[in-house]
């Protein structure tokens, strides 16, 4: 039923609130990409279906819910108990029945099942105990893993478009652009500019026609936040947009979403039609006379489409390419007409920041940056997900506190912030809080939100060269820095990691860098050397290393890097000839191994699975030294 | 009127022009591979990078392609500061790397001190420098036979899935405006070929002569008002017919 006025809206509330107390068990399946990918479905199924043939609905309340990425991808397939907020880890099928006979008829916990914090060596029972919860402050992902994101009932329940209520029947839309100003919020797509002068430019911009728009192609390598946005809470996406829509004035929008977040699409899709049909979206929006309504564009993936102007063209159906600009889309946008673009998470900041309004949204962060920020958090951490928190905090806070520090507690090395166009930063700067100006000071850049975290292991040569080697096919070719400059810089990186490197490589690095930073056309290319002149800023001597020594520090580069074992330390237990894929080791149980130089690839494997520590790398050009009776490390 | 400063020196501009016009009015030269009086400018090639600053702007100053900056009042604009000049010369050089034996990329690189690429030459050379006239030429014709494909370092001009492209009228616009002559094509009295599509030639009903493919002249078929009948001489002998009517007419009218 439509729902053409406040007393409606409230009491629509009312109602889905009232449902929702019915409940009385809710089991919460997080239906995330990353636990669907471990098998959630069938566990949701698995429930659903014990549940049904128990009779538990009628009987005790007891109901099952699939919801969005609960964030802690890592333990996947994540099961929540609520009321009781006992969280259930690494869930399979065959376990349904133990929970419901166990945990929901007795109250007993099922241990195995519990997540152990590593640092105590105990289980935890409720979710919001754990470290990696319990440190953060949800905003954009408020409601994630906590709704439906099929059921917009659930999501009214849990207060969405409360915000939108606020705007529409209290507020103009120069009070709510006001209101979104005192809050602070900046882009959280990477540029970081404030959201509300966006705004007041779009509305201040002559034209009958304008356009918000949704930027959801989140390209970044490791980076997720939008699509468990859109995946886990599109409701909130949606809400954001029409509340933007109506600040500056809009009556049509657009959601571009890249095609590989299918899940995406099909909530979103399905969130419009539901608000649709209840009067949230569409004509006259909750009896106002407000008109608005959105489309959704799927994108073919390409990188570069989440650029602004390429993004625009990819809408009009043109080629996604950027198109040099200098009038701001807020006066000529999609279709030459004034638009608003905003990020997936800057969208779902929104209808928080109109329900609690500006000065709530203000208190949480630093001077500069306010409120709270998503990241995916990756890499050699062992608590991988997705996390929200205050700006300014640390990235020591992020990475150990939350992240649970680093995989097998290996030394820390880096942290890869903003993806191909942020930088990565070394131990020095842990202790800096993460914000908008901080990390650019640190050349880096706050980006989508990806954080990717290395450890020893990690070559910073390799790294800049993966990230060139992404770039030099995500580039969409059109201007002739980007498109050359990525092409030759991975010459010469393709050279560094092979033991090819020239003395006077870094200086050409650099002078090709700073040729693109200037000369390219669109922050694709101008951002493009980043990762390339961060590692240099922190990691010279790794450079060094590579040219003038012919090794890899972190022995990572398989072309300068050469294994051996140190007989005294090996135990013979035969860990490494199992690991080997090249059949390089020999050596029989219980005695010193030996690695063949010939066979083997350097691939480390070995390095990894030896439980004594009683195998080293050494520069490969070693090799050759010893072989003419040099000095070498070689055995 | 707009006034700018141009290396030191005051120009006016017309209203609406973009820089390289004013810059080049106030004879400087620039050198520019994408752009084309016929055509919308399009900013790929960079090598019209000029920095531009106001008085009030503080000596802060943005570098920006001329070709596409509106040509402002009041505008300070510099062709040879030392990182403008630094910026081309990366870009030239870029250039001389993918097209090594190109004579347009090789004089432009060494008008600038570049005798050779200090990058990896293109182990396939080409001529192609990827200034996408062809593609915006054939666009701006409305018959979009061929399109930029690939991304990155793969992109290239082509017909779409490198088979004979069905649009393609054989007009030779994209051939003719390539400035490295890299597209091939063959013409004659009875064929024309390009772009892999053979096309036959109309001939002039009066002289006789192939003067537009069967192709062209079924697109501008009652275009923009063209009779079919329009197509049935040669411009020449159109313009020899008309000299003549002009000629009898004025001679009546002298009588």
């Amino acid at each position: 039923m439509r729902i053409d006025s406040k007393a409606q809206f409230d009491s629509a509330v009312r109602n889905a609130k009232k449902a929702a107390a019915g409940r009385k068990l809710d089991i919460l399946v997080c239906c995330g990409t990353g636990c669907l990918a471990n098998g959630s479905a069938k566990v949701a199924e698995a429930f659903a279906k014990e549940v049904e043939a128990r009779g538990l609905a009628a009987s005790v309340g007891l109901f099952t819910k699939k919801t969005g990425c609960h964030g802690f991808c890592e333990r996947g397939p994540l099961v929540v108990l609520k009321p009781s907020g006992v969280l259930y880890t690494k869930v399979k099928p065959e376990h349904v029945p133990e929970i419901l006979d166990k945990t929901v008829a007795k109250g007993e916990i099922i241990t195995k099942l519990l997540y152990k914090n590593p640092a105590t060596k105990k289980p935890v029972e409720q979710y919001t105990e754990i470290p990696f919860y319990k440190n953060q402050t949800r905003v954009a992902m408020r409601n994630i893993g906590q709704v439906d994101p099929t059921d917009l009932e659930d999501s009214l329940a849990h207060g969405a478009y409360a915000g939108l209520a606020r705007a529409l029947f209290h507020k103009t839309p120069e009070e709510v652009i006001a209101e979104v100003e005192v809050s602070g919020l900046r882009g959280r797509g990477g540029a970081g500019f404030l959201t509300a002068r966006k705004w007041r430019a779009a509305r201040k911009a002559s034209g009958e026609r304008k356009f918000v728009l949704c930027n959801g192609d989140e390209g970044d390598p490791g980076a997720f936040k939008d699509r468990s946005i859109m995946e886990g809470d599109p409701h909130a996406v949606l809400e954001g947009l029409i509340i933007g829509a109506y600040a500056v004035g809009a009556h049509e929008g657009f959601i571009y979403v890249r095609d590989e977040y299918p899940l995406a699409v099909v909530h979103l899709a399905l969130a419009m039609e539901q608000a649709r049909q209840r009067g949230l979206l569409g004509k006259n929006i909750l009896g106002t006379g407000f008109d608005f309504d959105v489309k959704i564009s799927r994108g073919g993936g390409a990188f570069v489409c989440g650029e602004s102007s390429a993004l625009m063209r990819s809408i009009e159906g043109k080629t996604g390419e950027p198109r040099q600009k200098y009038t701001h889309a807020t006066d000529r946008g999609l279709f030459e007409c004034p638009t608003v673009l905003n990020n997936v998470e800057t969208w779902a900041d929104v209808g928080a920041v109109l329900e609690h309004g500006g000065p709530w949204f203000a208190a949480m962060g630093t001077e500069k940056s306010k409120g709270t920020k998503a990241f995916s958090l990756v890499g050699k951490v062992k608590n991988t997900g997705l996390i929200e928190l205050p700006m300014g905090t640390t990235l020591r806070h992020i990475i150990y506190d939350i992240g649970g520090g680093i995989l097998d507690d290996r030394p820390f090395k880096a942290v890869q912030t903003g993806g191909p166009s942020g930088g990565c930063l070394p131990e020095s700067h842990l202790d800096s809080p993460v914000d908008y100006e901080k990390l650019t000071e640190a050349g880096s850049m706050m980006g989508s939100g990806g954080m990717i975290v290395m450890d020893d292991r990690t070559c910073m040569v390799d790294v800049a060269r993966y990230f060139l080697s992404f770039l030099v096919e995500e580039s969409c070719g059109k201007c002739t820095p980007c498109r050359e400059g990525l092409k030759q810089l991975l010459v010469i990186y393709d050279g560094l990691v092979a033991g090819r490197g020239k003395p006077g490589d870094v200086e050409r690095i650099e002078r090709l860098a700073a040729g693109m930073q200037l000369g390219s056309l669109c922050e694709l290319g101008k951002s493009a050397p980043n990762p390339v002149l961060s590692t240099l800023r922190y990691f010279r001597e790794e450079y060094q290393a590579h040219i003038e020594q012919r090794a890899c520090p972190a022995g990572i580069c398989r072309d300068l890097t050469a294994y051996e074992i140190i007989p005294e330390d090996c135990n013979g237990c035969h860990a490494c000839f199992r690991a080997c894929p090249a059949d390089a080791i020999t050596g029989e149980s219980k005695k010193v191994h030996t690695i063949h130089q010939g066979k083997c690839i350097s691939c480390g494997a070995c390095y990894t699975a030896c439980p004594t520590d009683a195998i080293r790398f050494f520069p490969k050009v070693a090799l050759a030294a010893a072989a003419s009776g040099g000095q070498g490390g070689a055995s | 009127m707009n006034t700018l400063i141009v290396n030191g020196r005051h120009v006016k501009a017309r209203e609406g022009a973009m820089l390289l016009e004013v810059i080049r009015q106030a004879g400087v030269s620039l050198p520019t591979l994408c752009d084309h009086a016929a055509l919308e400018p399009w900013g790929g090639c960079r090598l019209c990078l000029v920095d531009v600053t106001r008085n009030e702007w503080d000596g802060w100053a943005k570098m920006v392609v001329s070709c596409m900056f509106p040509a402002e009042d009041g505008l300070i604009v510099r062709t040879d500061s030392p990182r403008v000049v630094e910026t081309r010369k990366v870009v030239l050089d870029l250039l001389l790397a993918r097209c090594p034996d190109t004579p347009l990329v090789q004089k432009l690189a060494r008008d600038h001190g570049i005798e050779q690429t200090s990058y990896q030459p293109n182990p396939e050379p080409t001529d192609c420098v990827l200034c996408g006239l062809c593609t915006r030429v054939c666009d701006h014709i409305g018959v979009s036979a061929i399109a930029t494909v690939n991304r990155g370092a793969g992109r290239e001009v082509a017909p779409p899935f490198h088979e004979a492209p069905p649009d393609c009228i054989g007009c030779l616009a994209c051939a003719e405006i390539c400035p490295t002559s890299c597209i091939p094509f063959t013409t004659s009295d009875s064929k024309r070929t390009i772009w892999g599509k053979a096309f036959e030639m109309v001939r002039c009903t009066q002289c006789g002569r192939a003067f537009i493919t069967k192709e062209q002249a079924a697109f501008y078929d009652g275009r923009n008002g063209v009779p079919a009948s329009y197509f049935d001489t040669c411009d020449e002998c159109k313009r020899r017919a008309q000299a003549q009517q002009f000629s009898r007419l004025s001679a009546g009218a002298g009588r």
